[in-house]
């Protein structure tokens, strides 16, 4: 049985607690708004950079092989998995869901005899992948020093991603990220960035029906495009990492919050009950030792 | 006149969504003006001076860099990796930084920060050479 200093210790400690996990979520709370806002305000680029790329390939369809990064390599043996996470832990499930969701898709390329190569964004789905697959990975990217996630850290990416796609160094490249549907929802997602995945989905949008003229022609237009389609994607995805990062660590820290609230209360009442027996018993010690007399 | 509709968006968000008298964008096989009714075009950008005029205002310029522009039934909308006023940019702050980036070539030790650097030079340069 505790005794009354250990629990007052315990209380105090767990009140310790408390404060820092509050003052975390009020901290992702504010920097939820503001990955919530670039999110969103990058919406339109991509919605755009698709409508115009999904146009231009429909027209292409014929003679669209010379561009291999929208038909591909021809080939399907290599994969390269580019897997985004968050630098920073404490945020609940967030940075396993990710890395569970590449590791399953590792897992199925494997058995089927591809080969698999990595590249990974942020630290902690490194750490998560590292003692399983940590010889497929090729290169790993650290934005930990980078406060608001920037298009040229996209752009960084994607330029190492094209190189190694000049170089054949893979065939298939699909980005695994968190997409932020809410602060309670986050869900893993693996999105197809090489070969381009343009078609069905697009096909509804703007100015789809009208004959555009092109300067210069298409296929300059879509070999100037393809590249910057990749930042774009890359650049969505870590946007969307962040908000769901901020997203994940608010309401892990709000449980966290809670869940301390309650210790505390549950050992307020013991430390109380405890001192009322105390008092109770030094009273019947009293009181029979003045019968006693 | 009838207006025409124009946005400007770069990758971080939409800088300008407004209806306009004309645009002339920097396309990449010439500059092009762009009045409403235009007919559907789609063009490559190079580094230039976007110039915005508002029906019945004064022309805004706006340096934009790497990206295109899309002409439909809609209006306009001008896809630019990155985007600055002119009126923001002052000519000796400019070419302080071009001379920093000179300096960041000459220092670069890896092939990574070269190439980091020549592009900054080169970004510098087009962006002193249209003012």
């Amino acid at each position: 049985m505790p005794s009354l200093k250990d629990l007052r210790n315990r209380i105090s400690s767990v009140k310790a607690t408390r404060k820092i996990t509050k003052a975390m979520q009020m901290v992702a709370a504010a920097k939820l708004r503001r990955a919530q806002e670039s999110a969103v305000a990058a919406r339109p680029y991509g919605e755009r950079m698709n409508a115009v790329l999904t146009s231009l390939a429909r027209n292409m369809t014929g003679g669209a092989t010379s561009l291999p990064l929208l038909s591909g390599t021809g080939r399907d043996q290599t994969h390269l998995l580019i897997v985004a996470t968050a630098e920073r832990g404490l945020c609940g499930g967030f940075n396993n869901s990710i890395a569970k969701l590449a590791r399953e898709h590792a897992d199925r390329l494997l058995a089927q005899g591809k080969t698999v190569k990595m590249l990974l964004v942020g630290k902690k789905g490194a750490d998560a992948l590292r003692r399983l697959y940590g010889k497929h990975f090729i290169d790993q990217v650290d934005l930990r020093s980078a406060k608001v996630i920037g298009f040229e850290h996209a752009k960084m990416i994607s330029d190492k991603v094209l190189k190694l796609y000049a170089d054949g160094e893979f065939d298939v490249a699909t980005v695994f990220f968190s997409e932020f549907k809410s602060v309670i929802q986050q869900t893993p997602k693996a999105l197809r960035l090489i070969p381009a995945d343009v078609g069905a989905g697009a096909v509804a949008a703007s100015g789809a029906g009208a004959v555009y003229e092109y300067e210069p022609d298409e296929e300059a237009i879509l070999a100037d495009l393809l590249p910057r389609n990749i930042s774009v994607q890359i650049f969505r995805a870590l946007l969307e990492n962040a908000a769901s990062e901020q997203g994940a660590r608010m309401s892990a820290m709000d449980s966290a919050t809670r869940n301390a609230g309650e210790m505390i209360n549950k050992l307020t009442q013991k430390y109380n009950r405890q001192r009322q027996a105390q008092i109770t018993k030094e009273l019947i010690e009293i009181i029979s030792g003045a019968e006693a007399l | 006149m009838a207006e025409l509709k124009f946005e400007l968006v770069s990758p971080a968000r939409l800088l300008m969504s407004a209806s306009v008298g004309q645009v002339t964008v920097p396309g990449a096989e010439g500059e092009f003006t762009v009045l409403a009714n235009h007919a559907p075009m789609v063009s490559a950008l190079k580094p230039g001076v976007l110039v915005v005029t508002p029906a019945g205002g004064a022309p805004e310029r706006i340096f934009v860099r790497g990206g295109f522009a899309e002409v439909n039934a809609e209006g306009l909308t001008v896809l630019a990796e990155e985007a600055v006023a002119v009126a923001d940019i002052q000519p000796g702050q400019l070419a302080q930084a071009v001379k920093n980036a000179e300096e960041d070539l000459a220092d670069a030790k890896t092939d990574d920060a070269r190439s980091r650097a020549q592009e900054t030079l080169d970004h510098l340069k087009s962006l002193a050479a249209v003012l």
